[in-house]
């Protein structure tokens, strides 16, 4: 589908957020909370966070929640029951998202839609529609142009809003759903003219080869001492697995009740001991060196080999929020340029 | 499984408990959705995701013939939750299982050649479900061999099959304990496994290794495959890793960017020595 | 700073240590922890307020043990945690050198752990203004509006267990949320199992955590958790009159009995 250019005006987004809640669907959108900010249901902009660079925690829980119910069953005598999930999701429209949060979910996708099709985040992702919001500033921990992606870029995003000069909307519109979502209100995109949206954004200019990090990578699997060096200050927590909107690594639990109970999938970090510890005792990735490894192979090797896209969208929040101060990009970089 | 729900379990009735060796037991498990049972199939090497329900899932391969249809048996050591939970069941009550999972022992393609079977103590039912496939259907191999041993006695599992297949006339069978593990009236052969793969000096020509057993077991037995001229490509056998999904997606199992549950768990020796050391 | 590094120099020349475990530029104004083993690289060594982080939640990793003998940069915080870890007998005199640092920044050098115990009680560790407010708050709610005040707060938790990585003293080798027989604390993060892992987390340091406020620093979603150690550490004074970290052969609070013991916590 052709991108059409529309004007969406800032006064519009009132009228433009209650047409949306009227029609059914829920609003998802960045609200500060002291000084983090979540994506938490609104129902109208004046709700939603002014501006900011990056949101605390990702989207990722729109299709894929922290904690979510696999199946409930029931004991009848010797009998079980087992009580499917109901799929009916309320439709959903994440407003507010950053270009690299919209790319991350086409890394989400790739792994629930390879081979077995995870019907759960399916729905989830069918009934979700993202206006995305491109960025005008970027910090130091942004690098979304090392791995593909850009402050303005369109990929994942049903709608992208770049703010111009006048505080109005330049409003892409980039797919048939963001085709349905104008077709709420279509009085409130107005055709734009010619402005230049590169002037809206960012200048981030790249950071590494993405390429050369690809390529160096498996060979640098056994080469313990980069590893260690680069981990000894890591924690071992999973707060950048869990922040992070491409990471999509699960744990099944069972949560039982008297006569029943639930199965849950939840979120789990290849950053913890227990993630690979076997009921014996072995640990194939005993040490934090070997947990870290695992975390740039997966994310920046094994992911693409397998699935064809990158595991990450440089939307820096893990290094924002990494207690040891980890810095995922120095990391990158210094990868990216050993042997030079 | 339900179609859209890919982690709901199919509901199996135990149908029959074997206390095999001590911690280790088998269960036969029936399909309580009839139609279910009659549409399942799977091939030898595959495995599932067995779970008892308010406790968890568990990983092992299943232990019967993909050739026996509306039954299928899973071999299990006691060893931590959900193993503890098993243990504990009785016959009729109801577990679940999700699967098959994983890649197979290519059989098919192994017409007219000769099978050589080595495994040692509680790995031999991966084997096992091979063995009776290739049982099954014997006109299409030459020679077969199985090499068995536990560390002792009542350590062997499969006894009562271990007898059968010791009276059938188109098979060798060699079973072992390690010294110090016989009874008086034992009457098979003492030694480690890897002394007694030696001494028998199965011919390699033509033949398919598969081996099964405790990494000490695997590391000791290779060196004696390779002398006795078994090729790399033609060497087999089966990895674990901690597993949640069984189906490629919960990130876990990984070694290097193989997932031990779909490139898995059947590996070649060659494909083996390009895998890092992360198992 | 330069006394620091002088110093620093000194104890890797002369292989007294391996390793010095002190703060360095990090990203932002964040400073980071730096292990420095070459004594040319001490000059990366800082000291100054962005040196918040609690170092001595790396004397117990096993990597880092792997590199020898340790000297750590200890700010008042850091001792308290060092003699908490002795009397817990997880460290023993002679096994690493402590480099303090005076609250006005200045180098104090100990022979011994007897030595920090000697200045560590001349010290006064007070909350800070923001935390002494939130407290008070808190104080001021009768019991449904502190519970909802914290269900509130553990509603975000999204069990990333920053707080227990980044606590020193948090340094079970399995950790009773890993144990799964039974499953003590559920793994999943609704509301349960958040007040549940808070709520024992709390408990399992009670008596031992020394407020040093790593843990509500490393939370992503800003849950103010290390204010429940802090109250409990009044608590704790309270009925006890025992205070965590202050000494080389500390009581543990909850693990040790007297006759004198009030028992008016039980109603």
């Amino acid at each position: 589908m052709e991108i059409e250019r529309k004007l969406l005006k800032k006064g519009s987004l009132g009228k433009l957020f209650e047409k949306i809640t009227a029609s059914g669907r829920r609003i998802l959108a960045p609200v500060q909370d002291g000084e983090n900010i979540f994506f938490k249901e609104v129902c109208s902009p004046e709700e939603v966070a002014k501006d900011y660079i990056q949101t605390t925690l990702s989207a990722k829980s729109a299709v894929f929640p922290a904690c979510e119910k696999l199946f409930e069953y029931k004991f009848e005598g010797r009998e079980v029951k087992i009580e499917d999930r109901d799929l009916n999701f309320k439709p959903t429209v994440i407003f507010g998202l950053r270009p690299c949060d919209a790319r991350s979910f086409s890394a989400l996708n790739a792994v629930f839609s390879w081979d077995y099709q995870d019907e759960l985040f399916k729905k989830r992702l069918e009934r979700t529609a993202v206006i995305g919001l491109s960025c005008g500033k970027a910090d130091e921990y942004c690098f979304c142009t090392s791995v593909g992606g850009g402050p303005g870029d369109s990929q994942g995003s049903d709608i992208l809003l770049t703010q111009i000069g006048s505080g109005d909307y330049l409003a892409e519109v980039i797919t048939e759903k963001g085709k349905e979502l104008v077709a709420i209100s279509p009085e409130l995109f107005e055709p734009a003219g010619d402005q230049d949206k590169e002037k809206y954004l960012a200048k981030l200019p790249k950071q590494f080869e993405l390429k050369a990090l690809s390529e160096k990578l498996p060979g640098l699997f056994n080469n313990t001492e980069l590893w260690i060096e680069q981990s000894l200050r890591c924690l071992g927590c999973g707060a950048c697995a869990f922040v992070c909107p491409a990471c999509v690594c699960f744990d099944i639990q069972d949560e039982a009740k008297r006569d029943g109970g639930v199965r849950l999938r939840c979120w789990d970090s290849c950053g913890f001991s227990l993630f690979t510890l076997h009921t014996s005792g072995h640990n194939p990735r005993e040490v934090q060196n070997q947990r870290w490894r695992q975390r740039v192979m997966h994310k920046f090797s094994y992911f693409n080999d397998r699935l064809g896209v990158i595991g990450c969208v440089g939307c820096g929040r893990c290094s924002r929020i990494c207690p040891a101060d980890m810095n995922l990009l120095e990391h990158l970089k210094a990868i990216a340029e050993a042997g030079k | 499984m339900s179609e859209l729900n890919i982690y709901k379990p199919y509901l199996m009735r135990i149908e029959k408990i074997i206390d095999e060796a001590p911690g280790i037991k088998t269960f036969r498990l029936l399909f309580v959705n009839e139609e279910e049972g009659k549409n399942f199939s799977f091939k030898a090497g595959q495995f599932g995701e067995y779970s008892v329900f308010g406790e968890g899932e568990c990983t092992f391969c299943i232990a019967s013939s993909p050739t026996r249809k509306g039954y299928i048996e899973c071999t299990f050591r006691q060893a931590g939750r959900v193993t503890t939970a098993l243990a504990n069941r009785e016959v009729g009550e109801i577990i679940g299982f999700r699967g098959p999972y994983g890649n197979i022992f290519p059989l098919e393609s192994w017409e007219k050649k000769s099978l050589l079977f080595i495994a040692g103590g509680i790995a031999l039912p991966p084997l096992r479900c091979v063995i009776w496939n290739a049982l099954d259907w014997r006109e299409r191999f030459k020679d077969i061999t199985i090499i068995y041993g536990a560390r002792t006695v009542a350590d062997l599992v499969y006894k009562y099959e271990l007898e059968e297949w010791s009276k059938r006339g188109d098979l060798k069978l060699i079973t072992t304990v390690d010294p110090g593990g016989e009874t008086p009236d034992w009457k098979g052969e003492i030694g480690f496994v890897p002394t007694v793969l030696e001494k028998a000096s199965p011919s390699s020509e033509n033949t398919i290794a598969l081996v099964c057993g405790p990494p000490i077991m695997i590391k000791l037995t290779l060196p004696v495959l390779a002398k006795l001229g078994f090729k790399p490509e033609d060497t087999f056998t089966t990895l674990e890793n901690r597993m949640k999904c069984g189906l490629g997606k919960c990130g876990r199992c990984n070694v290097g960017k193989f997932y031990v549950c779909k490139d898995g768990p059947v590996f070649t020796l060659a494909q083996l020595n390009t895998l890092p050391a992360e198992y | 700073m330069e006394e620091l590094r002088k110093k620093a120099r000194e104890l890797l020349e002369s292989q007294a240590v391996k390793v010095i475990i002190g703060y360095g530029k990090g990203s932002s104004d964040q400073a980071r922890t730096v292990f420095i083993r070459k004594p040319e690289a001490v000059d990366k060594l800082i000291q100054d307020e962005s040196c918040v982080q609690n170092l001595a939640v790396y004397l117990l990793k096993p990597e880092v043990k792997a590199l020898g003998k340790p000297a750590i940069v200890a700010k008042p915080a850091v001792l308290r945690t060092i003699l908490q870890l002795a009397s817990e007998n997880q460290i023993k005199d002679g096994e690493l050198v402590v480099l303090g640092i005076s609250p006005d920044n200045k180098l104090i050098e100990f022979p011994d752990l007897k030595a920090v115990e000697d200045y560590v009680s001349g010290l006064s560790f007070e909350y800070s203004d923001a935390d002494k407010a939130l407290l008070e708050k808190l104080e001021k709610m009768d019991r449904a509006e502190r519970f909802k005040f914290w269900q509130e707060q553990f509603s975000k938790c999204i069990k990333c267990y920053a707080c227990r990585a980044s606590c020193p003293l948090c340094y079970c080798s399995r950790c009773v949320v890993e144990c799964n027989q039974p499953q003590w604390i559920p793994v999943a993060p609704h509301q349960v199992g958040n007040l549940e892992w808070h709520i024992v987390r709390a408990m399992h340091l009670a008596g031992r955590c020394v407020n040093c406020g790593d843990c509500g620093r490393a939370c992503p979603v800003g849950i103010p958790v290390h204010l429940l150690g802090e109250k409990l550490a009044e608590e704790i004074f309270k009925s006890f009159g025992l205070k965590s970290g202050t000494k080389v052969q500390g009581e543990y609070a909850l693990g040790s009995w007297k006759l004198e013991d009030k028992e008016d916590f039980i109603r």
